[in-house]
């Protein structure tokens, strides 16, 4: 029996983590995520999960353990956001290249300074080149049906994977979640059976060896090789979750865009503001579409190209910038592929937006379509770089 | 405690052929504990000398699982590896009847300094690991820098002794007594160089239901600046100058597990190193007196709490 519950994005996550019923969780409090592990500590006090919880006392060592129980051979999550992430940096580069399937769920925040507990997408971006797969959800059912597909992804790719829903807005809004049973979750994600666990003491392995420059190369080359090979994983899994429990996921969702000329790329929860945008900008016959990426590591480029490439103008939406002079991550990369993947390049406008939380509107996102309409009408860009909501 | 002949017949779990000094204290430990260790055994290691050296890609050292991660994190790692053997275990996803037994080695750097964070975490958490601090009082492996655990008055690269400095101004921690205020079941002191000492140790360690912690005093002839023939004998003078004593805290109680007939005086350790070098120069006789009153002050205190007589 399927249930639908009223639940919030991080009791979404921490129920899909009690049906995953992973052998150890290491873990740290951090706002908004710290639900996720609270919710979870309360399963495994039930009994309700064979978890190991493991309350360390940082994120870094709870990466750090993460990383220890998954080489061990147990199938282990942590969960974490912003600084908690930003902690963790150094150990998220380790648990990808010892080809770790550690699976998190991350929510969404700003990074310090000034410190801040709102959404924006500043903490997994800074984790973009990591080696980590990232799926972006836009509300609760997706990150709940998209954990359940992580761990599949990751055990088959042998890759690390981070889930991420933005704080706050998904974090702790409720949302009507479909829920499937527990035995049918198990039968998804199916038995663990790492190939070189460290527990086997028949079979002594070594791990973390130090590499010198005549060998260094050649590993980061089969790690690059491993992330080219996810694409179709992710797509093989997605279908398979259709055809289970019949929902349907992609690298990315296209909205209004067969006939759309021009469109918006956003990552997460604004994907559900501009969805109101498009409808009502479609009813006063404008041809708009909208683009959501969901899986920004491996970025998807050929496709995500071809689907843009027949627009006139594009708006790339940043909540995060890259403080790089030139223009946000979600921007760059888009902008790159059209440029090394496809002869017809639209106009691209980058639209920073919701740093710290700051709330976007419907409007806003109708007057992004109108710079756009713009710009077509114009054929002239005027500023690469705009902002949304802020005081100049 | 073991005898030599019972440790002669057990296989050595470091190999040979590993890139360490000549000489070089911590894989004199290292193999001591391995030795000594009931088996199986499941290793993780701290960056430093010792991993660098044992794993040389695509070769390894290592005759057991063994693992390295990062720098500050062995304890982190090691409790982590810990945790999924207790869920495997209570799985039934493991044999039943292995008990497998969790070592962690790293150096001064990585545990009084870097790693102390983690280490105090694993501790408190209580997972059955013994973590062993090989500690030669600097980063060696990064070329002989500063730690928390480098004497005071000892040269270093980044205490070096100058016209206006003599080498590291401060005392070095006690981190032993540290994890002694961590209530684990146990905590000990050993040296390179009293092998019995460190087996016996590493042996009521390991047979604790729970955390326990071996700090070992491990000269480094290149840190140091002593004889690489004469590593052995500058860990005993450690001891016998109480530099640095041997003692353990089993279950809460103080014991010395070596006490020296006659205290020497500590200018026989300090003179065989040339790290000590620039002390024994005219001029720093006071901070000589300084070094002997810190390590009297100790002493009395160990003695006190060890439930011995003052001297």
């Amino acid at each position: 029996m399927r249930k639908l519950l009223a639940i919030t994005g991080n009791e979404a996550i921490a129920y899909a983590m009690k049906q995953i019923n992973p052998d150890v969780v290491a873990a740290y409090p951090i706002t908004p995520a710290t639900e996720i592990v609270q919710i979870f500590s309360q399963y495994a006090a039930d009994g309700e999960v064979n978890t190991e919880f493991v309350a360390v006392e940082s994120e870094h060592s709870a990466m750090s353990a993460t990383i220890g129980a998954s080489a061990a051979g147990s199938r282990a999550m942590t969960a974490t956001s912003s600084q908690g992430l930003a902690l963790m940096w150094e150990m998220l580069y380790i648990a990808s290249a010892l080809r770790l399937p550690i699976v998190m769920p991350e929510v969404n925040r700003s990074l310090s300074a000034p410190i801040n507990i709102h959404a924006d997408h500043s903490d997994t971006m800074g984790a973009r080149d990591s080696g980590w797969i990232q799926i972006y959800c836009e509300n609760a059912q997706e990150a709940y049906d998209s954990l359940i597909q992580a761990v599949r992804i990751a055990e088959e790719c042998l890759l690390p994977i981070m889930v991420t829903i933005d704080g706050f807005i998904i974090s702790h809004a409720m949302e009507g979640v479909e829920t499937f049973e527990d035995k049918d979750v198990q039968n998804f994600i199916g038995k663990y059976k790492p190939a070189h666990p460290l527990l086997d003491i028949n079979h002594p392995i070594t791990i973390g060896a130090i590499d010198f420059n005549d060998y260094y190369f050649e590993h980061k080359r089969s790690q690059i090789e491993a992330m080219n090979k996810v694409e179709p994983v992710i797509l093989k899994i997605a279908q398979e979750f259709n055809k289970t429990f019949g929902r349907s996921y992609g690298l990315f969702e296209e909205y209004m865009m067969q006939d759309a000329e021009t469109a918006i790329v956003v990552i997460g929860s604004t994907a559900g503001t501009a969805k109101v945008a498009v409808n009502n900008l479609r009813k006063q016959g404008k041809k708009v579409g909208l683009l959501r990426l969901r899986v920004f590591r491996p970025f998807p480029a050929e496709k995500l190209s071809k689907a843009l490439s027949n627009l006139k103008a594009v708006a790339v939406l940043d909540r995060s910038t890259g403080l790089n002079a030139y223009a946000g991550p979600v921007c760059t990369e888009v902008a790159s592929s059209l440029y090394t993947n496809s002869e017809k390049k639209p106009k691209i406008l980058n639209y920073i937006y919701g740093l710290g939380g700051r709330d976007i509107f419907v409007e806003d996102i109708e007057n992004v379509y109108k710079d756009l309409e713009k710009v077509v009408k114009t054929g002239r860009t005027e500023n690469l770089i705009n902002y949304i909501g802020v005081r100049e | 405690m073991p005898t030599l002949k019972e440790l002669a017949k057990e296989q050595e779990l470091l190999s040979g052929g590993h890139r360490l000094c000549a000489g070089c204290g911590a894989s004199i430990a290292v193999r001591q504990v391995l030795l000594a260790a009931p088996k199986p055994l499941v290793v993780t290691s701290a960056t430093g000398c010792l991993e660098v050296a044992t794993t040389i890609f695509p070769y390894t050292a290592w005759e057991m699982p063994w693992m390295h991660s990062a720098f500050e994190n062995a304890a982190a790692t090691c409790s982590g590896i810990e945790s999924a053997y207790e869920s495997l275990k209570k799985q039934g996803r493991l044999p039943v009847d292995t008990k497998i037994y969790f070592i962690t080695f790293g150096g001064d750097g990585g545990t009084y300094d870097i790693g102390l964070q983690s280490l105090s975490g694993a501790a408190e958490r209580g997972h059955r690991m013994l973590y062993v601090c090989y500690n030669n009082q600097a980063y060696m492996n990064t070329g002989i820098q500063r730690s928390s655990a480098t004497p005071k008055g000892g040269f270093t690269t980044t205490s070096p002794a100058g016209k206006v400095k003599p080498g590291k101004e401060q005392a070095r921690k006690d981190l032993t007594e540290i994890m002694v205020a961590h209530n684990i079941p146990y905590v000990a002191q050993a040296v390179v160089g009293d092998w019995r000492d460190l087996t016996t140790k590493v042996q009521k360690a390991l047979s604790k239901d729970g955390p326990s912690f071996i700090n070992v005093l491990s000269p480094c002839r290149l840190g140091w600046g002593c004889a690489p023939e004469k590593t052995l004998q500058t860990g005993r003078i450690a001891v016998e100058t109480c530099f640095w004593p041997l003692y353990e805290v089993d279950e809460g109680v103080h014991k010395l597990t070596y006490k020296p007939k006659e205290k020497k005086p500590i200018i026989e350790f300090l003179k065989l190193q040339d790290r000590f070098k620039h002390l024994l120069k005219a001029g720093n006789e006071a901070l000589l007196a300084e070094i002997q009153e810190d390590i009297d002050k100790k002493w009395k205190k160990l003695l006190f709490l060890s439930g011995e007589k003052s001297e």
